[in-house]
């Protein structure tokens, strides 16, 4: 469990985290979600540790970290933006060391490092150099020393970045398997990423905490929600029909794919009327959709400062 | 002290992963065999001893202990890795003093692979062996305390060849302040006892003395003394410059 406190960091006159609270769960992915420089690194280097708050409290398992930082430190597993490692290491050397520094009693790592091993399926580089690895392979071995202490808490700045679509499974699902016991906070760009493994997600935009919420409560904040589209030839005079419809908000159309989207009105369930329309009116359509709400749209929304805000109608 | 202990093996194996350990050996080596009989004329002297060997010592240190050290924190820091070391359940010293006393054993283990030397001169003559033990004590604290200067301003900066720099010229006015050609300078317009504060700072006056033979407790606290605050000053500076 993770609780901090009208967290703030200042570095100079740059002020990166400002009055931020939150608490993460046992049992919860917290996914990190904002622009780059947002505060989302900063804030993740303060709860593990590595750089002190200027302001606020961060307990970790009921420990502040400010009265008994080794004791926090012990509790935490930590993935580091780019995942640094030692490149002259062999990643079996590499793991060793770390279980050594975790403070696991000798006759231990062993197997906690077999157990590993096996876990992010790195049995084929054992013996091989950490710098002439692929980088999906670095990031696992990056994950390996985070995991191999079995921590209460985990943390993890970018996971998945910079991996394939088969390794980015992989994370993702090893995240989920641990999630049971655990406190997994992760942060992201991907915002699919947050759908596929957070249960909740945090909103960081200049340094400052903007939204607080589970993935599909930020779904039901996008204008996409519940939006139906579909894709036909459509003429003007049955385009403004379908926008002078009560519950139709607001219509458009995309030229290039010919794709309609039909926006209700907040918060109205409009999928039968739109398709009764379309069946009464005997149009062709291809696939006809109902929208769950686009996390792109919120995000960008609630991140952008003001003047730069797409217009929500 | 166990993590003392983990991170001193993983550093030294780290040296001999990489040619820097082999590359820094072989150079000590053949440039302390060379200063010690062509520069310091070891045959010519007609004498059974080591001193022109111990002479130069000082003078290869500053460039070659520089060289070990500067890597000390500047590629940790460099590389990202700091974050990953500064978060592990290690105390900042344990780090500090494994990776210094990693890199003193290291080139501890360069100056015993000189005992060829001891070899050549006890066939050659009667030497006094007393006195060459002690100058071989003398000079591993003497690399000690260059090493303990690198460490410290390795860890101000990212730069390896910055830190490079930074060192040698540190630890020339170091032992600069020994010197009887600047100490004959500060004679002319200062106090002797200052005068004397200032060679006292001095590692050349410190290490000439243990390398007479002078197994003196002040000379042997002088380096402790050095090392410690050196040491303590690698930890702060870690701490102000890691977030850079």
């Amino acid at each position: 469990m993770i609780e901090c406190l009208n967290l703030s960091k200042k570095f100079g006159h740059f002020t990166a985290v400002k009055d931020l609270s939150f608490t993460a769960e046992r049992g919860q992915v917290l996914g990190f979600l904002g622009p780059n420089g947002a505060g989302k690194s900063t804030t993740m280097k303060m709860i593990t540790g590595f750089l002190e708050p200027s302001a606020g409290s961060i307990k970790v398992c009921g420990i502040d970290i400010g009265d008994d930082p080794i004791a926090v430190k012990q509790k935490i597993g930590y993935l580091p933006e780019g995942a640094p490692s030692y490149g002259e290491m062999e990643v079996g050397q590499f793991l060793n060391f770390i279980a050594a520094l975790r403070g696991i009693e000798t006759p231990m790592i062993k197997p906690a490092v077999e157990s590993v091993i096996s876990r992010v399926n790195l049995e084929n580089v054992y013996y091989q150099k950490i710098e002439t690895l692929s980088k999906g392979f670095k990031r696992r071995v990056g994950l390996a020393q985070a995991i191999i202490h079995d921590p209460e808490v985990l943390i993890m700045d970018e996971p998945t970045d910079g991996l394939d679509p088969n390794q980015k499974h992989q994370v993702r699902q090893l995240i989920t398997d641990m999630s049971k016991d655990k406190t997994i906070i992760l942060s992201t760009h991907i915002l699919e990423e947050v759908h596929a493994v957070c249960d909740r997600a945090i909103i960081i935009a200049g340094g400052e905490l903007v939204a607080d919420n589970t993935p599909t409560e930020m779904e039901n904040m996008s204008r996409y929600h519940q939006a139906v589209s579909f894709v036909s030839d459509l003429n003007t005079d049955l385009l403004n029909k379908i926008k002078d419809m009560d519950c139709v908000l607001d219509v458009s159309y995309d030229a290039r794919l010919n794709e309609v989207t039909v926006f209700p009105t907040q918060g109205l369930f409009i999928f039968d009327e739109i398709s009764e329309f379309l069946r009464k009116e005997s149009i062709q359509v291809k696939s006809l959709k109902m929208e769950a709400g686009r996390l792109d749209e919120v995000f960008r929304n609630i991140t952008q400062p003001m003047g730069e805000r797409e217009v929500v109608k | 002290m166990n993590a003392i202990k983990t991170i001193i093996k993983r550093e030294l194996s780290s040296y001999f992963a990489t040619p820097i350990a082999y590359v820094f050996i072989v150079i000590f080596l053949i440039m302390s065999g060379v200063f010690g009989f062509y520069f310091g004329n070891l045959y010519e002297r007609g004498q059974a001893d080591l001193i022109p060997f111990f002479n130069f010592h000082p003078w290869l240190y500053l460039f070659l202990v520089p060289a070990v050290a500067m890597r000390l924190w500047s590629e940790e820091r460099n590389s990202g890795n700091i974050e990953l070391l500064m978060t592990l359940p290690v105390k900042k010293m344990d780090w500090v003093l494994g990776k210094f006393f990693a890199a003193w054993l290291f080139i501890g283990l360069a100056l015993l692979l000189t005992f060829p030397m001891v070899i050549s001169i006890n066939y050659l003559g009667d030497p006094d062996n007393g006195l060459i033990l002690a100058s071989y004590l003398g000079s591993f604290l003497l690399a000690g305390g260059f090493l303990a200067i690198g460490s410290c301003l390795s860890a101000a900066t990212k730069n390896q060849v910055i830190a490079f720099i930074l060192s040698v010229v540190t630890c020339f006015l170091f032992l600069l302040s020994g010197f009887p050609m600047v100490l004959n300078f500060f004679k002319l317009f200062l106090p002797q006892v200052l005068v004397d504060a200032i060679a006292s700072t001095s590692f050349l006056t410190h290490y000439d003395s243990i390398t007479k033979g002078v197994l003196d407790l002040g000379d042997f606290t002088y380096f402790g003394l050095t090392i410690g605050l050196w040491m303590y000053a690698t930890a702060l500076i870690i701490d102000m410059k890691k977030a850079d």
